[in-house]
């Protein structure tokens, strides 16, 4: 005897203009009834039996309040209503056992609960296998599975033969169709190639990707791997599937064979380089690529791989070399600045930071010097400049920043030239936090007087902004910036000072600078966010 | 501000039963094995699992101890051990090599699978291949519509997108057609449907014939649901791959909406701890700022400060009795609402933060120059200087996938540092030719500016990209429901390369109400973006109809990337 305890079923489902409030009606005023049953026979009468007593039970109803339900979600949808239902259990069961059996197949969206003494008997599992025939439009429980026969109980846990036998005669299309629905079902009759080939049409055609796969692992059971590669390669749909396969299950060596076959030679090589992946002991990732330098590879891939190993051999190097310097704490910058992980695996440009971070002074012929990285991995300007520019501004090198801008020409004269633009330096160093002395110096040599204006009045320098205020003869501005300094500040005096001196040489700002004092504004403004004051309002 | 709906706009279903129904079927399938037992979960099962049930339901069905499904031998003692997880095989591995242990250790335990939202060919075989198939009995938690909001279905697959579009994979189409046999039984079925895309039309005739299998379901019952339309997402890559600028989207972008809700750092929550946040409907505050241009955050966010401060400011001068209203009536809510204020504000500021740091407005700017097509030199070495900086690999990518696909698939490739083996895969699945210069002129997606686009009050969907672009995706779905049809749009649908694959059914149906026909599911094979979902609740607005969304997954820029770099086997 299995006693099942279900809420109630919805009352309107079928109506198609129901209210929230009706569905409220529904969720908070259910009634938990438990009944039972005990064949499963004749489903067909029995959803007849429990249309009428669905209907009939709406008079049952008596409002029960769920108020205090904890609520969680949007829906306000209780989630501690399983819980409750088994109180409400324990205090019904037994009383209304009887006559309720109909309601089997309109209840497969309520909740199920188990009573207080849980034990094997009070199992739910009938309620599932008790579910309806198609035609019953009303039942949830269809949508739950795609047939009536489709249980919940395992499959799988069942003894072999216990199907073997029934699945002998089915067509192509009946064998798809039981594979999409989850069913087990024996592929062996497919024994001649045409059946087998059938069978993957048929699959392709349903689109399942299941199926498909699962046709396939049979075909490259019962076929050699040449009959299988030749048919896949005038099925596309079923030859990527394959592959994808294949790479799921890791099956390497039949996944090469494959597209040594299909003649992708370069998937090929991809296929395998991949495979380094999974190497963690540096040293034999390293011999690994070396196995694929030779691969055919496109020529600009080829060049990767080739870099790759090179800068995992010196990795190897570097690596082993730093951490017996940094063990045996004798060099400062170790001291100073441990290091935080190993130099294995990074990328290039790390790479590159970390030897213009330790390595910076070292002589071009060492590996771990900077400039041979530049030169052996062909480095662009821009990005060594940006990367060691970040790198010595970490460490607030200001003379090696100076040093890397500073070029000479053949007169001897020194200029200062940075590929990435000044406007960009200024922003690193301002990441690095360079004292404003530093900045300034940068800032003013940014060309564009607009962006100078912009970048000296983020950064806080004052002088440039003011200077370049007064070589712009922007009386306007010079004042709205004023209010920007320091009361009794150098700075305010230095203002003070320009606002004050012969007005001529301060005639009317031009259009352009007008311009220049909005720009400036809103850059002070949208520097200091304004918090709203919220918490302050409380 | 937050545009109410019109008042004929139609009113939602109601979705909270498929939580119910997901529910219910989990504890019938805990059931089946009565006894305690331990419950070993899927990291990424978790969450939606956290969103219909909790832990308190599964201890009641007798679940002793939770444990995560990781790569660590398992501790548990229990004499029943059940796995809730997705159909992967490294789970079957993991599964195996503690089923094979406990045989090396002459232990006998009783082990249950259940694969959710379904289980594969592939992992029985595994099963049976490690030699552990009888031992384990398998099943299935047919749960893959997990409503994240009222208007929001997720199928919480993100793989989908790489399984399909990367590998060729059609293994999710069937939990697709299920998904959609399940509303239609819920709902009623469609009686319009349109679709574009090679995976949609395929899903679209694998549901069909489910619904041939078991007809006279659905026939009778009348539709709630006017309209579906299905999409893949590889009509309209460009869409995802832009950085969203609306609030939800733009939070989704910063801190990664994970299943409906959100973890809110210390940087925003203002204290020492993190807070989870569920983001939907319920969030009062974040509904109306939720599809709002991030320009109008925040003066409605001060704005609502005021009001709140007028409110509370109210109490001075009242009497005893007045206050005793107060405090019980209204003191609540306004807590509430204060909570809620203070966390959105403090979201905005350090989304604020984030952007300043990362030159936000510059590279916005060049996203708009990729998508109208000007300046390429600039944008070129704009994405160059973006990766000689390594500000983000992710980034990096991304900004090249766009200006392949907007330069048609020609890619004038930038010269790059060892993106090598990463970057592959990406290009070859995306550099095919896209047309998009062609369609974005036949669609006019470029909204013709003439003076200061005001996104306070939009004009069009453009509106989510700052005015400078109508997500393709929203344009194509507006464009065939205006027309009920493919009609007139053969040219597009031929230059996204897809005359086999755009199709109409309208199934006659009398008893659909005019309201149920101002509804419209859309269902994105392969994900959707929050910004795809305001610009068209923003249509919906506009034309009184209510969209209803169904994704695979919600989706943005860096997890397309993700999805598609190489991960470790």
């Amino acid at each position: 005897l299995l006693i099942l305890v279900c809420r109630r079923p919805r009352k309107e489902l079928l109506s198609m203009n129901r209210t929230k409030g009706d569905e409220e009606e529904y969720w908070n005023s259910s009634k938990f009834k438990a009944f039972t049953f005990d064949d499963e026979d004749d489903e067909l009468s029995q959803l007849k039996e429990s249309k009428r007593a669905v209907n009939s039970l709406r008079d049952f109803v008596d409002d029960d309040d769920d108020d205090d339900l904890e609520r969680v979600s949007w829906s306000g949808e209780p989630v501690g209503s399983i819980s409750w239902s088994i109180k409400e259990t324990a205090g019904n069961s037994g009383s209304t056992h009887e006559g309720r059996e109909q309601l089997k197949s309109r209840n497969s969206f309520s909740s199920y609960a188990q009573l207080p003494k849980p034990t094997s008997t009070y199992s739910l599992s009938s309620f599932f296998r008790g579910r309806t025939r198609p035609g019953s439009f009303q039942s949830l429980s269809d949508a739950l599975s795609d047939t009536p026969a489709k249980t919940y109980a395992p499959e799988l846990g069942r003894p072999k033969g216990e199907y073997r036998d029934y699945s002998n005669d089915w067509s192509p299309s009946d064998t798809v169709r039981r594979l999409r629905k989850g069913k087990v079902c024996s592929l062996e009759r497919f024994r001649s190639l045409q059946d087998k080939l059938q069978l993957l049409e048929e699959a392709v055609s349903m689109h399942d990707g299941n199926v498909i796969t699962a046709v396939l692992i049979f075909l490259k059971r019962t076929l050699c791997k040449e009959v299988l590669f030749r048919e896949l390669e005038v099925r596309q749909v079923a030859l990527r599937h394959l592959i994808h396969f294949l790479k799921e299950i890791g099956d390497q060596k039949l996944l090469l064979d494959l597209f040594r076959f299909l003649d992708r030679t370069e998937e090929l090589a991809l296929s395998h380089y991949r495979e380094h992946l999974n190497i963690q002991d540096p040293e034999k990732r390293k011999e690994f690529l070396k196995t694929c330098i030779g691969l055919p590879f496109s020529a600009e891939d080829s060049a990767h791989i080739q870099d790759h190993y090179t800068l995992l051999e010196r990795q190897i190097i570097i690596e082993a070399n730093d951490r017996h310097l940094e063990s045996a704490g004798q060099t400062e910058i170790f001291r100073k600045h441990p290091r935080k992980a190993s130099i294995l695996n990074m990328p290039l440009v790390t790479t590159l930071f970390y030897s213009c971070f330790y390595h910076y002074t070292e002589a071009e012929g060492t590996f771990s010097s900077p400039i041979n990285l530049k030169k052996t991995f062909k480095i662009p300007d821009k990005q060594y400049v940006l990367t060691a520019l970040a790198a010595r501004a970490k460490l607030r090198a200001w003379n090696d920043v100076d040093a890397l801008f500073t070029t000479k020409n053949w007169l001897g004269y020194t200029k200062k030239r940075a590929p990435i633009g000044f406007h960009r330096v200024v922003e690193i160093l301002h990441k690095n936090s360079a004292p404003v002395q530093i900045l300034q110096e940068y800032v003013n040599l940014v060309e564009d007087v607009d962006t100078k204006l912009n970048l000296a009045t983020k950064f806080k320098c004052h002088d440039v902004v003011i200077d370049t205020c007064r070589d712009l003869k922007d009386r306007q501005q010079l004042l709205a910036y004023r209010s920007k300094v320091d009361k009794g500040s150098a700075e305010e005096e230095k203002i003070d000072a320009l606002l004050s001196s012969p007005v001529s040489s301060y005639s009317l700002p031009l259009q352009q600078s007008q311009e220049t004092v909005h720009k400036v504004a809103s850059c002070v403004c949208s520097q200091g966010l304004e918090r709203i004051a919220v918490s302050r309002a409380m | 501000m937050a545009f109410p709906h019109r008042p004929d706009a139609p009113e939602l279903p109601d979705f909270s039963m498929l939580k119910r129904l997901a529910r219910d079927q989990l504890i019938y399938l805990l059931e089946q094995l009565p006894g305690k037992k331990d419950l070993f979960i899927e990291a990424d099962l978790m969450s939606p699992l956290d969103r219909i049930a909790n832990v308190s339901i599964l201890k009641q069905h007798e679940v002793d101890k939770l444990y995560k499904v990781e790569n660590k031998p398992a501790l548990s003692s229990s004499e029943q051990l059940c796995f809730l997880v997705r159909p992967r095989i490294k789970n079957m591995r993991y599964i195996a090599n503690l089923v094979n242990a406990d045989k090396l250790a002459g232990r006998t335990r009783k082990y249950k699978v259940i694969f959710s939202p379904q289980k594969f060919y592939a992992c029985e075989m595994v099963l049976e291949e490690e030699g552990i198939y009888g031992d384990v009995s398998c099943d299935e938690w047919a749960f893959s519509l997990l409503p994240l909001d009222v208007d929001l279905l997720s199928m919480e697959l993100p793989e989908f997108f790489r399984d399909y579009f990367l590998e060729g994979d059609q293994r999710w189409i069937n939990t697709v057609a299920q998904a959609l046999h399940l509303l239609s039984t819920l709902y009623g079925s469609f009686p319009n449907c349109y679709g574009i895309g090679r995976c949609a039309k395929m899903s679209y005739e694998l549901w069909r014939k489910l619904e041939e299998e078991e007809d006279g379901e659905t026939k009778g019952r009348r539709p709630e649901i006017g309209h579906i339309f299905l999409l893949d997402r590889d009509m309209d890559f460009v869409t995802a791959l832009c950085s969203q600028v609306v609030y939800e989207g733009l939070v989704d972008d910063t801190f990664r909406i994970k299943c409906g809700s959100v973890d809110f750092g210390p940087e925003v929550t203002s204290s020492d701890k993190s807070l989870k946040v569920l983001l939907n409907a319920e969030d009062k505050v974040f509904n109306e700022i939720r599809n709002e241009h991030f320009s109008n955050v925040f003066g409605f966010l001060s704005q609502k400060a005021r009001n709140l401060q007028a409110q509370y400011d109210r109490r001075r001068g009242m009497d005893i009795k007045q206050m005793k209203n107060f405090v019980s009536q209204e003191l609540k809510g306004l807590k509430q609402e204060h909570r809620l204020l203070s966390l959105h504000i403090g979201a905005c500021e350090s989304i604020m933060k984030k952007k300043t740091k990362q030159d936000f407005q510059e590279l916005i700017k060049t996203e708009h120059a990729l998508l109208e097509g000007f300046s390429i030199r600039e944008s070129t070495s704009y994405i160059e200087e973006h990766i000689d900086r390594q500000v983000s690999p992710i980034e990096s990518l991304r900004l090249m996938c766009l200006l392949s696909i907007t330069e048609n698939g020609e890619p004038k490739r930038p010269k790059t540092d060892k993106a090598a083996g990463k970057i592959t895969d990406a290009f070859s699945s995306l550099a095919k030719r896209s047309n998009f210069r062609a369609i974005s002129k036949k669609l006019n997606l470029i909204p013709r500016v003439d003076g200061e686009y005001d996104l306070k009050v939009p004009r069009d969907m453009a509106y989510v990209f700052s005015g400078a672009y109508v997500p393709l995706s929203c344009r194509i779905i507006e464009q065939v429901l205006e027309r009920r049809s493919w009609q007139g749009l053969d040219e597009v649908v031929r230059l996204l390369n897809c005359s086999e694959f755009a199709f109409t059914d309208m199934i006659k149906d009398d008893k659909a109400s005019s309201e149920s026909l101002r509804l419209i599911l859309v269902v994105f094979l392969g994900g959707c973006t929050f910004s795809e979902i305001s610009a068209l609740r923003f249509l919906g607005r506009e034309k009184g109809y209510r969209f209803i969304f169904l994704t695979t997954a919600v989706t943005n820029s860096a997890r397309l990337m993700e999805a598609m770099s190489e991960v470790k086997a």
